[in-house]
């Protein structure tokens, strides 16, 4: 079990200001990887704000986020919910060094199907 | 009652608009504040040049506080946004001079804000008189 | 040298009980220039008034200070007493000894210690008083409306049915703007047109009203009562008052290619054209850009078919120059471009539509004759998404769209939804909404009807993107309230597109000197109570150049428009208010600084002769302030580095002199 990390570290590493959402839900419309994710991104919006961290750092949903940032790009309101994902990953892997992934692990699963997009957002995702 | 009890002399330049309404409107709610404050009624705050102020001081003002509209609501658009900047500026060069820049404050006070009036100058003379005299500009040739 | 009398007043025990005003009066009877001095319990009564206007005789006053309430309060009665007394209004001062003296002090002592001081300011400033004479203008009796849509043609009819000559300019060929191209209106349904064109008509034959249609406001100049307005009139080349509108040019016109604006290129029009039916005026406008005889001199055949003889291949932009004493910005509103939103597929799929083209398609008159069929195939659709809020309440580190909310899509996509639904009730309707914003009278109750009688799918949650895919357009959704992501295969795409005022206004504002906010849409003089003046004396606002509006919103702003317009068209002459900048001569060097802070474009230079003590002549640039615009804010005495200029009513001796008086 990951421990739940204060809202405001988060804020504070995405750089995210939640209160910006108008839940429109844009991003949760736009995201490629929506069934792959138990919580959206409009949820990681609303959840963070809520303080309500714990489940978010303990799912998949974390690692299943392409990173590929069209919730960043098509949100009306700027709020840019992709940071806020990374945020939440990265507080995962620092304290706990729990990656889902190596870096060296990702050019072994890769095949001819996989989009440019996807095989640089891996390397950007577990790098870290 | 004391007889050294320090009164602090204090020059309020008020818009007509917005915030000499202010203070009538203080006055119509009985909102008290003390009586070492003096209004001087000007059609707008950017009207108050700056050598109001100097003028204020240098005849033993303790305190100067120009009141305006609020940003956005100037009667004449955009005066007390040429308030701001220019007292800005006279403020700073009147701190580097040694007037504290607690003796000289824009506030904006709409018309509706008479409490807000009072308690600012509520504050303002409390803030003086924790200050004391002013003599850093008093010019004594003006004294008789 | 002054003769000033003080009058201290009691106001019963308002002013009494905290303040000695038999004390007040006695001290400032030995002030400088201070000739009489006395109180009374009712300064404001008729008996107080009649005891000023006496002392004013007795001792040949010809200044006064009235120590009593608030200026905000009887300033104008005090005035009104010293005219009738035979002095000038404008040498009397108050102190303020009730609002902000007797009022907010408890002590009888400290009060009575104030009320001195600020009697002794009041009189320090009258020792500087001047008597001041407000100027005069007359009031040219016309209006002009900037603007043929409804707001524009509602405020005129008003004014003009006021007695009042009134022109409507457009920029376009015929009157009606937007109105025009719309279907039905919410929340009762009635067609558009049908209560449009008879105001159109209305408007063609009223006697007071010229319509100045193809034309521009090229210039104004002047100030409230007194607008002198360069109206361009652009070629047509038809002559306007001979065309009959008959149309058969328009028929035997060779090129017919040409995207048609009013049905916004969704279908093509003629080089020679009359936009719709209705069109008021009702003549042919040649588009210079498409005609061949124009372009190469090929062609010539709308002359030849024309029986009135009323085409003329030579004709020039004419400049017309009238006088106004009112001008009316009734600029109106465009959608905003969709190429920001490029997720939506809009410029990628002709089947992506924004509302106002879906207007069209449903029209009668529109170029599917009001069969619903998709632009790119001429198929009926059987499923159709509509998206609410595209460009709307986007915030501004988004760089897309506009921050507010255009208030009006919820309503007409409520409608186009039940329409659809209605005509054909085979067809599923989706509408993805962030919030469904109703306030308005009828406005709920028709957008549940849209939900519970007719079925519309109305779904919380926004499309993220629209792929167009063979026939179909694949939209992918979000449903927030069952959190799952929607895939769905649609005929044909609505993107309820934000609104932004017309490009036109920021020129016509600057021109105007009218203020404007961020978005381009005029200000008001007062957002409460002034809603339909700009500040920004003489000009008005009708419809949605001040902020969106719906119909009935817009003519009711243009009716409170033309009320305003025609209380100032009544009056013969204008009193200015004499408290204006006035700037020396001697003094000034010309410099624009003032120019640049004054709000109102009251500033201007001249180059003047001035004799030199060795009586040469010598010319200058100086300022010169016209008295009708200023309004007396005095930015521009401050800016002022030579000290030239100075605010009547307001001078800085007269700030000085107070200062002094509070500081002794």
């Amino acid at each position: 079990m990951n421990k739940a990390y204060p809202t405001e570290e988060l804020l504070r590493i995405s750089g995210v200001n939640p209160n910006k959402c108008m839940k429109c839900g844009k991003c949760s419309a736009t995201c490629p990887a929506y069934d792959e994710m138990e919580y959206h991104p409009h949820q990681f919006v609303s959840m963070v704000n809520s303080g309500d961290i714990e489940p978010l750092m303990n799912s998949e949903s974390i690692f299943k986020c392409l990173s590929c940032f069209a919730c960043v790009d098509r949100c009306p309101r700027g709020v840019e919910p992709a940071k806020l994902i990374e945020a939440v990953r990265i507080a995962v892997v620092r304290k706990q060094g729990n990656n889902h992934l190596l870096a060296d692990d990702v050019p072994n699963m890769l095949d001819d199907e996989i989009p440019q997009q996807a095989i640089v957002s891996a390397f950007r995702k577990y790098s870290k | 009652m004391q007889v050294n009890e320090f009164k602090p002399l204090i020059v309020a330049f008020c818009c007509n608009w917005c915030s000499y309404a202010g203070a009538d409107l203080a006055g119509n709610n009985r909102l008290s504040y003390p009586a070492d404050v003096k209004i001087i009624r000007v059609p707008c705050s950017c009207r108050v040049n700056p050598m109001f102020v100097l003028r204020a001081f240098q005849r033993g003002a303790d305190g100067v506080i120009i009141c305006g509209c609020h940003p956005g609501d100037c009667h004449y658009t955009s005066g007390n946004y040429y308030t701001r900047r220019r007292m800005t500026l006279l403020f700073s060069m009147l701190d580097y001079l040694g007037i504290e820049k607690e003796r000289t404050r824009v506030e904006w006070v709409s018309a509706a804000e008479g409490a807000k009036f009072a308690s600012t100058m509520n504050d303002f003379v409390s803030k003086i008189t924790q200050l004391g005299k002013n003599k850093r500009l008093e010019d004594l040739r003006c004294k008789k | 040298m002054q003769r000033i009398g003080v009058f201290v007043c009691w106001c019963g025990s308002n002013i009494a009980s905290t303040v000695d005003v038999e004390r007040v009066s006695e001290a400032l009877k030995n002030e400088q220039g201070v000739v009489f001095s006395t109180n009374y319990q009712y300064m404001c009564s008729q008996a107080g008034q009649d005891l000023i206007k006496s002392a004013v005789k007795e001792h040949r006053l010809t200044g006064i200070v009235v120590c009593s309430c608030s200026p905000r309060m009887h300033e104008a009665t005090f005035r009104k007493a010293a005219r009738s007394a035979g002095i000038n209004p404008y040498m009397v001062e108050i102190a303020n000894i009730r609002e902000q003296c007797s009022w907010v002090h408890k002590d009888i002592i400290t009060g009575t210690e104030k009320a001195i001081i600020l009697g002794k300011a009041a009189i320090a400033k009258v020792n500087l008083n001047a008597p001041l004479i407000p100027g005069e203008s007359p009031v040219t009796k016309r209006a002009l409306v900037i603007g043929g849509g409804i707001a524009g043609i509602q405020t005129a009819l008003d004014i003009a049915e006021a007695g009042f000559l009134v022109d409507i300019v457009e920029k376009k060929p015929t009157i009606g703007g937007k109105m025009a191209q719309l279907d039905k209106t919410f929340p009762t349904l009635d067609c558009s047109a049908c209560i449009l064109t008879p105001k159109m008509v209305d408007v063609a034959q009223h006697e007071k009203i010229r319509i100045f249609s193809y034309s521009e406001v090229s210039s104004v100049k002047g100030f409230v009562g007194n607008f002198d307005v360069t109206i361009k009139k652009k070629a047509r080349f038809v002559n306007e008052n001979i065309c009959t509108g008959c149309g058969a040019c328009v028929e035997k016109c060779p090129q017919k290619k040409i995207p048609n604006e009013f049905n916004l290129g969704m279908d093509n029009r003629s080089a020679i054209y009359i936009p719709f039916a209705q069109a008021v005026p009702k003549v042919a406008t040649i588009d210079p850009n498409a005609c061949n005889m124009l372009k190469n001199g090929k062609c010539g055949l709308c002359a030849r078919v024309c029986t009135a003889g009323a085409i003329d291949y030579t004709q020039k932009d004419e400049y017309i120059e009238e006088k106004y004493g009112a001008i009316v910005v009734a600029t109106g509103f465009n959608p905003i471009s969709m190429e920001k939103f490029d997720e939506y597929a809009y410029s990628q799929s002709r089947d992506v539509i924004t509302s106002l083209e879906f207007e069209r398609l449903t029209n009668a008159a529109g170029p599917t004759g009001g069969k619903l069929l998709r632009p790119s195939d001429n198929k009926h659709p059987h499923t159709i998404v509509f998206v609410q809020c595209v460009g709307s309440r986007c915030s501004v580190d988004s760089e897309k769209g506009k921050e507010y909310c255009s208030k009006i899509c919820c309503m007409y996509t409520a409608k186009h939804a039940m329409l659809v639904r209605d005509k054909y009730p085979d067809t599923e309707v989706y509408v993805f909404y962030i919030d469904v914003r109703t306030p308005g009278k009828a406005f709920d109750e028709f957008y549940r009807r849209a939900v519970e009688e007719y079925g519309v799918h109305y779904i919380k949650g926004m499309v993220g993107k629209v792929v167009p895919e063979g026939e179909k357009l694949k939209v992918q959704a979000s449903d927030l309230i069952e959190n799952k992501q929607l895939h769905i295969d649609a005929d044909l795409v609505v993107l309820a597109a934000a609104i932004e005022p017309d490009k036109s206004a920021r020129g016509l504002a600057t021109m105007l000197t009218a203020s404007m906010d961020t978005n381009d849409f005029f200000t008001e003089a007062h957002p409460k109570l002034r809603p339909v003046e700009s500040p920004t004396a003489g000009v008005f606002l009708s419809g949605t150049c001040q902020g969106p509006k719906d119909i009935p919103e817009t003519v009711s702003q243009a009716g409170a428009a033309a009320s305003k317009v025609i209380a100032l068209l009544n009056k013969d002459k204008l009193l200015g208010n004499p408290c204006v900048a006035h700037s020396n001569e001697e003094i000034c060097n010309g410099c624009s600084q003032c120019e640049r802070v004054c709000p109102y474009g009251a500033i201007s230079y001249i180059n003047k002769e001035f004799k030199m003590p060795d009586r040469s002549i010598k010319t200058r640039r100086i300022a010169v302030v016209n008295p009708a615009i200023c309004q007396g804010c005095g930015a521009c005495t401050v800016t002022c580095p030579s000290g030239a200029m100075d605010l009547k009513g307001f001078t800085s001796k007269q700030i000085m002199a107070e200062v002094d008086a509070i500081c002794r």
